[in-house]
């Protein structure tokens, strides 16, 4: 069984001084969270598609799906966790509450603040995971990364061919990334911000999917003017 | 839903847009094998008047392709499916005129956006399914053979029975599918391919005879003629056809020329010749070709000998790329495998 879990846990608090969180702050005609959604729905490959919402917006996110999408009978609004590898296991949780899964189950997850996916991506990544297990959305770096330890003082600099910037989906067999978790210590649980690291510190392969770079995260004012100013362009 | 379209913004420049297209349409498919078409060529190369060009760009190019079901509002089909795209698109329908020569209807690649995009909505009879056996590169082009089917559908209904010398003008794709199913649907009459390339027209095993142009034997004479070759070419072309013609012939024009063309009016009148154009197909030519293809695949074996690259697209570079191998060929079709 393929499950999508589509992350809008967060609370927008990059965002400046806008109260709503930014996944329904609205792009062109729509909410940024009803565009990513549309992605997932037409997707026929999934058994649900699980969206993860702060508890406070359960019921806003509910409304939202019922006004924008006509057929949302696989789509399910859950609450999110505190930090995105929570709200992934929330995702897990629902799954094995109400679905009798295999090893072979996958789940993509996706950032509710990426509408640009494309259909190519989410398809790469259920294909990518069926072979590998594990995947990630990336696209080359084009910046130099510089690392610093310490002291406002360069570090090192990675060479760049090497370098990628993660995007999601990422995507991964359920019980596997359920069982790696587990094998993580609570301080390191807290420092993760991506999900492909449980599988990094367990020395589990994480296979790449080419995203693309116009699957931006919307994520500072400025990446709304961008994502509202690519859209108008065209519409 | 937000789609990534690809258009030509200007010659030889592709970029990647945005559209909104509509979740509830009938049916959301995605391209899989596409094929570029001469008229592709003259937008990307910029051979079109520059009137045209500011007009249509930019526009998403290539009309001919195929693709797999998505999401099917209207349960035809099931997600997955192949399916071949049909890129007329008719606003109006007209009790005497066809719906693909009517001024009203829009056409993928010409009057809106080409099949080069993430996605693409269609009504649901603007797509048909591909059976199971056929070759999905080869399918990839078949809209091309629909405009053949129509055009020897339309000789079929003018042309007086007298039908024992074909000629078909021109050594490349069209002169190619033409004369392929010319002597398929009419065993019994003798098909000559005329050409410029000896190469080209040694691909020509299944006809009966092929000539060089410069080289025709004296008192050779067609009863029907089919003009496949297009561009400047045309009109020496056409111009043949009409010297070779018996009276009460018809010809077929199938070639695009962006000049205007000069042909002998005299000889025409004298001997009373009929000519037809023919641009576009509709939704029962496809179905036609599919089952002509059906009952005999072995169209289909001579048809793959046409492709001359199957090239994967996963980015603009690799589109661009594409298109200037595609130019370079003299003879054959560009299959692009749609992985961007």
């Amino acid at each position: 069984m393929i499950f999508a879990a589509i992350l809008a846990g967060g609370s927008g608090s990059r965002m400046g001084n806008i109260e709503k969180p930014k996944q329904f702050l609205t792009l062109g005609s729509k909410p940024i969270l009803i565009h990513t959604i549309e992605k997932f729905s037409i997707v026929n490959s999934f058994e649900k598609i699980i969206v993860l919402t702060p508890k406070n917006f359960l019921s806003h996110t509910k409304d939202l799906i019922k006004k924008y999408i006509e057929d949302s009978d696989n789509i399910v609004v859950i609450e999110g966790g505190n930090l995105r590898n929570d709200t992934i296991m929330n995702a897990i949780d629902y799954i094995n509450d109400n679905f009798q899964i295999d090893d072979d189950s996958i789940i993509v997850s996706h950032d509710s603040v990426r509408p640009f996916v494309t259909y190519r991506i989410i398809e790469e990544n259920i294909e990518f995971c069926k072979e590998y297990g594990a995947c990630d959305t990336v696209i080359p770096a084009t910046d130099t990364i510089v690392e610093s330890n310490k002291d406002n003082k360069i570090s090192a600099i990675p060479l760049r061919d090497n370098l990628y910037q993660g995007q999601t989906p990422q995507t991964f067999k359920i019980n596997k990334l359920a069982k790696l978790y587990k094998n993580i210590n609570d301080d390191d649980k807290n420092k993760l911000t991506d999900a492909c690291k449980i599988f990094v510190l367990n020395n589990e392969d994480v296979y790449l999917v080419n995203g693309d770079v116009t699957n931006i995260k919307i994520t500072y004012p400025y990446d709304l003017k961008v994502a509202d100013a690519i859209l108008k362009d065209q519409v | 839903m937000i789609n990534n379209v690809y258009r030509l913004k200007s010659p030889k420049l592709f970029d990647k847009v945005y559209t909104e297209i509509d979740i509830n349409s009938d049916i959301i498919a995605r391209p899989t094998y596409l094929s570029i078409c001469k008229a592709d060529q003259r937008y990307y190369q910029g051979e079109r008047e520059s009137e045209i060009l500011d007009e249509k760009l930019p526009m998403a190019l290539i009309h001919e392709g195929i693709g797999k079901i998505i999401k099917d509002n209207s349960y035809e089909f099931k997600p997955g499916d192949n399916v071949i795209f049909i890129p007329n698109n008719p606003t109006d329908s007209d009790e005497y005129i066809s719906s693909n020569y009517l001024k009203s209807s829009k056409f993928k690649g010409s009057s809106e956006d080409g099949f080069t995009s993430d996605l693409i909505s269609f009504k649901k009879d603007r797509i048909l399914k591909l059976p199971d056996n056929f070759n999905l590169e080869t399918s990839a082009f078949l809209e091309l053979v629909s405009v053949a089917i129509h055009g020897i559908n339309k000789f079929k209904k003018i042309a007086h029975n007298k039908k024992d010398v074909l000629g078909v003008w021109g050594d490349g794709n069209m002169g190619f599918i033409v004369s392929l199913l010319l002597k398929n649907i009419f065993p019994d009459s003798k098909i000559i391919v005329f050409g410029k390339h000896f190469e080209n027209l040694n691909r020509f095993s299944f006809v009966d005879e092929v000539y060089k142009i410069n080289e025709i034997p004296e008192n050779l004479a067609i009863d029907h003629g089919f003009e496949c070759v297009g561009s400047a070419a045309s009109q020496k072309a056409i111009n043949q056809i009409i010297n070779l013609s018996n009276p009460e012939a018809t010809i077929s024009l199938f070639g695009v020329s962006e000049y205007p063309v000069s042909i002998n009016t005299r000889l025409i009148l004298e001997k009373g010749l009929i000519f037809f154009g023919i641009s576009r197909s509709e939704r029962e030519d496809f179905i036609e070709v599919i089952n002509l293809l059906n009952a005999k695949p072995e169209i289909i074996s001579y048809l793959n000998n046409l492709i001359t690259e199957v090239i994967e697209v996963r980015s603009l570079k690799d589109l661009t790329n594409a298109f200037e191998k595609d130019y370079k060929n003299s003879f054959g079709k560009t299959v692009l495998k749609w992985m961007i």
